[in-house]
């Protein structure tokens, strides 16, 4: 086995005395797709900001391509590809100086810049409109142009932070096959993302809270290990006000709206879904559906907030 | 109430808006009755926004017409305005003030004060459990804290319609779900909700759907409705090499559409019973195939499919 392409060991950072980023260590083998999950200010960002080497850790340390971050963070920078939540282009450019912008910034030469930029442009499917102003193109466009731009000169590891929030089905589903070609011809992709369908894409999943690594693990494996107790499905009327009823009953505080029904959470499995719904019919909720289900990944994210924050006492989102 | 019960609590017919040389929202016919929750779905450049934004009274139509609680949107915009709420995709806050001071800025806009305002303050800050973080910057306020107070604002002059454009772009799922129990909850009791969005299990949380497209309303009718409108029949493949079987699933027939999904592939086929030409196609384009499941389509797959079988312009 090569080396891993991403290899981080008890990364931290500090800002003044809040640690954003708090002792964490994992790393990520060539050609996998590792996503990184967790609430708004986890932790992810600055973990990739760090691995970017654009930010250098208050302890710890990390390797990117073979390369140490903060010894030799220019070696890094030219074997990454980074795409940062908050667009990296230039809005007021046109698509095709974006490109050659970039280009420029990576140094490729005119040859394989042109090859790179057909490249990209056939990608983001923006062949029409290389000379539109990035600010004129729709969100999801825009994102693959970003994407173009971080891609443009092979990198051999990729850093995605957040880089389909906001995009349609239509263009998360364009986005993901070009991760998977990158994947197929051996690139590295680290992705941040709110979406559990996403997380479900990954090849393995980190899950962070707090600043600190709580999860480890490839999606169907967090599934299984993180089931505990019985879950229970329930699809009936008035969901928000059966929820904040279960929410108010005793044994039922776990209930919570998943898709268009709720999930309670239980210790006993004896009784399970009969004692839910026997509960909100005295409540005066009509029942359709009530049973047992196998957790879904939101499910996991939610037991492991719960858990961090049952044992830290603060709320971490 | 100041429309006659059972008329629509939003109406639109023959909705048209231009800009210089594109038409964002192109005859949109639409009805949302009293305390539904409507969701508005669709890719990028459909018209959602426009549409939200001929809805607040904030573009006037170029043709056609909307009501909203019975007022024309474009001759009483204000009359529509004093009676709804709208979250915008953009967060719509003053950063550099408190929790507290952005309620009570948007409460002086809409000439409220005394006992009433006070009243309503504290329900609000109880409702989205953000009474503790009143004296805090905005700045300084997390993703998820931001769009309930996003909520809460376009809540003070107790509307009776809600519109919300996108308003959990980039939220965690946990979050989501505590700003979904709470919009749903106003419905429940009433508020008229019609909200843009991009996430497909918040589309499973409405009532009914409206598939927006090129500036259109492609279909409308309940989560089940449009996944059955779709017609899918989902495979679940398990082969090696997965670019190879991608490859050699695409070309197979009555094949419509395949997607890398972690390491499966996901075929949408014509019909049931397509599996096993399906595997023979694999295997002779030389992908071992270990496993053919049906899998379980979902509203991404379905939505997905209806749009494409549109024909993409994008």
């Amino acid at each position: 086995m090569s080396a891993p392409a991403i290899d981080v060991q008890r990364l931290t950072k500090r800002f003044g005395d809040f640690t954003a980023v708090d002792d964490v260590s994992f790393s990520v083998a060539r050609g996998e797709v590792f996503g990184l999950l967790g609430p708004n200010g986890a932790g992810k960002s600055t973990t990739i900001r760090m691995l970017c080497g654009i930010l250098g850790p208050t302890a710890g340390r990390g390797e990117v391509a073979g390369h140490d971050i903060v010894g030799e963070p220019e070696a890094v920078r030219a074997r990454i590809g980074y795409m940062s939540q908050k667009f990296s282009l230039y809005l007021d450019l046109s698509v095709l100086e974006n490109l050659e912008f970039y280009g420029g910034v990576y140094g490729l030469g005119r040859d394989r810049l042109g090859e790179r930029i057909g490249w990209a442009l056939e990608m983001a499917g923006l062949r029409e409109r290389g000379d539109q102003l990035a600010a004129e193109l729709p969100a999801g466009w825009r994102q693959r142009l970003a994407l173009g731009c971080a891609l443009l000169h092979e990198p051999e590891v990729v850093f995605l932070d957040e880089p389909t929030a906001g995009a349609d089905p239509m263009s998360r589903r364009q986005f993901w096959e070009v991760i998977y070609e990158l994947r197929g011809a051996g690139v590295t992709t680290l992705v941040s993302t709110h979406y559990m369908d996403e997380a479900e894409r990954c090849d393995r999943l980190g899950f962070i809270f707090a600043g600190k690594l709580a999860a480890l693990d490839r999606p169907d494996r967090l599934k299984q290990v993180r089931e505990k107790g019985t879950l229970v499905e329930v699809e009936c009327d008035r969901p928000a006000a059966a929820a904040a009823a279960l929410q108010a009953t005793a044994g039922f505080a776990s209930a919570r709206l998943h898709g268009a029904g709720i999930h309670v959470g239980l210790d006993e499995p004896a009784g399970a879904a009969a004692g839910v719904r026997s509960a909100l019919e005295e409540a005066g909720f009509r029942v359709e559906r009530a049973e047992v289900v196998g957790p879904t990944l939101e499910d996991v994210f939610v037991s492991l907030i719960e858990e961090m924050e049952a044992s830290s006492g603060a709320a971490v989102r | 109430m100041t429309e006659p019960a059972g008329e629509p609590a939003i109406e639109a017919r023959g909705l048209q808006k231009a800009f210089d040389d594109t038409v964002a929202v192109d005859g949109l016919d639409l009805a949302v009755a009293r305390g539904e929750v409507f969701g508005l779905v669709g890719p990028d450049g459909a018209g959602k926004t426009t549409t939200i934004r001929m809805l607040c009274g904030v573009f006037a139509p170029t043709a056609g017409t909307a009501r909203v609680l019975g007022f024309d949107v474009a001759a009483h915009a204000h009359e529509v305005q004093r009676r709804i709420g709208y979250v915008p995709q953009r967060f719509s806050l003053y950063p550099e003030l408190t929790v507290d001071e952005n309620l009570l800025f948007r409460a002086r806009v809409h000439d409220m004060g005394g006992e009433a305002l006070a009243r309503r303050h504290e329900r609000l800050l109880s409702f989205t459990r953000l009474g503790r973080f009143r004296h805090r910057l905005v700045a300084n306020l997390s993703g998820g804290m931001k769009q309930k107070l996003a909520l809460a604002a376009a809540l003070i002059h107790e509307p009776e319609v809600l519109l919300l454009d996108e308003p959990t772009t980039g939220v965690d799922p946990v979050s989501r779900g505590e700003f979904w129990q709470m919009l749903l909850g106003l419905a429940e009791e009433g508020m008229t909700v019609l909200v843009a969005t991009a996430y497909m299990d918040e589309a499973e949380r409405c009532r009914r759907l409206g598939l927006l497209h090129e500036g259109r309303l492609l279909l409308s009718g309940t989560p089940r409705q449009i996944r059955q409108e779709a017609r899918l029949t989902l495979l679940q493949v398990a082969c090696d090499p997965l670019l190879q079987g991608r490859a050699a699933a695409r070309g197979a027939a009555g094949v419509r559409w395949v997607e890398v999904f972690g390491d499966r592939l996901h075929v949408a086929v014509e019909r049931e019973g397509a599996a096993p030409g399906l595997r023979q196609a694999l295997e002779k384009a030389g992908a071992r195939v270990t496993s053919i499941q049906p899998a379980e389509p979902g509203m991404e797959d379905a939505f997905f499919e209806l749009v494409r079988r549109r024909g993409r312009s994008g």
